[in-house]
């Protein structure tokens, strides 16, 4: 790990490697959306309605992979306080947070015609509300450390506290009685049908790809922040008084 | 991070790592024990069993969630109530309804009526709430075979 650790060797990966995730994952996610859209057949009780699934799912799944991204990112810079992880946490929580919104906002759209309701204070919807309410608090609180100087390990802390969130909007659906259904792919076997199943695989795969190639040219502009930062405060220290 | 005294180089940083990882896991077991204690209140409905083995107070604000029970849907001589019976595979409870009902309120599928329970026994519904389950399903497949289902999804994607 230390070998990556190091922001030049960190670059000379990751230049050649945003392009290419962000236009493979947009072809795909294009490919998956068309099929979606256009090829596969209608629930045979939802209907036309159905189709949000490829946009909700993969939104859904990037939205916790987001925060647990954040978590482990977190840990690596309070153990062994690497600043290249405290770039890739903070890289990872804006896309985080427009992919829980994205989530929020195609789940009550589905559940008006569905449910007959636009938002029910479920298990399920309550905490993945208070997951975007967490994205928030950690963006604000990295911005203001970040443009403060000061260290990092206050929003470390809150990522990894935070992520206490996480299983528990997994399990909401088991544990409680609530409006959303319980998981439909679990280990191993999928309730949904492979007509579903293969265009949802292939848009996850597509989000995800996004999602990597978003985190990179962030990381790469967080790093090139830093380093601007710090050409102007030697030149202000060099300069003649 | 070189201190001056010839110290294993690696210790403070595993130190840190035994102190966060025993942190994280205290962090979710307490976050798992408040889940486990907000059980029974985080519930979205009552089901039929724990309505009828608790009743709620007559007219007091609850919901009941369950499955439409197949053929139990009438509609009442006045033309806009419903009647319908809602099941858990161990109890049953009465619902009424006037209203309109979402497109998915079907028998043999899921419902959450927003309401309370009368004197009676029957539940009086002032909202009805369609419970989709987790199984997506094509249309042309309802009732086939797997076998069959597997012949038309081939010839779809032909």
């Amino acid at each position: 790990m230390h070998a990556y650790a190091n922001p030049a060797r960190f670059l000379r990966i990751a230049r050649p490697l945003t392009a290419p995730l962000l236009l493979g994952g947009l072809l795909l996610t294009a490919l998956a959306l068309a099929w979606g859209l256009f090829v596969v057949p209608p629930d045979r009780l939802m209907g036309e309605t159905v189709r949000i699934l490829f946009v909700h799912v993969p939104a859904a799944w990037l939205g916790m992979g987001g925060w647990m991204a954040i978590a482990i990112a977190s840990l690596v810079e309070l153990v062994w306080r690497h600043p290249l992880a405290t770039i890739a946490a903070r890289a990872a929580a804006l896309p985080g947070a427009v992919f829980t919104a994205i989530c929020l906002a195609t789940g009550s759209i589905w559940g008006r015609p569905t449910w007959g309701t636009w938002w029910v204070w479920d298990g399920r919807l309550t905490s993945m509300l208070v997951l975007l309410f967490l994205y928030f608090g950690y963006i604000a609180l990295a911005q203001a450390l970040a443009r403060e100087g000061s260290s990092t390990r206050i929003a470390a802390i809150f990522g990894l506290v935070g992520a206490v969130n996480v299983p528990i909007i997994n399990r909401s659906v088991v544990w409680w009685n609530s409006l959303h259904q319980p998981p439909s792919i679990t280990l191993g076997q999928s309730a949904i049908d492979t007509v579903f199943l293969v265009p949802l695989l292939v848009a996850t795969l597509g989000f995800s790809l996004i999602f990597g190639g978003v985190v990179l040219a962030r990381m790469r502009t967080l790093l090139a922040e830093v380093q601007a930062e710090a050409r102007l405060r030697r030149r202000a220290l060099e300069a003649p008084v | 991070m070189n201190s001056p005294r010839s110290r294993p180089a690696l210790k403070p940083k595993h130190q840190r790592l035994v102190l966060v990882v025993l942190a994280v896991l205290a962090l979710f077991g307490a976050g798992l024990l408040a889940a486990w204690g907000l059980r029974s209140q985080a519930n979205y409905f009552y089901v039929p069993a724990d309505m009828v083995a608790d009743p709620p107070a007559p007219g007091q604000a609850v919901r009941l969630g369950g499955m439409v029970e197949t053929g139990s849907i009438a509609t009442l001589p006045d033309g806009i109530t419903i009647r319908f019976v809602v099941g858990d595979g161990q109890e049953r409870v009465p619902v009424t309804f006037a209203g309109i009902a979402p497109a998915l309120f079907v028998e043999g599928s899921g419902v959450v009526a927003e309401g309370a329970l009368l004197a009676n026994g029957t539940f009086a519904a002032t909202n009805l709430l369609a419970k989709h389950d987790e199984n997506y399903m094509p249309r042309e497949l309802e009732g086939m075979s797997t076998a069959q289902a597997r012949t038309t999804v081939a010839e779809t994607l032909e």
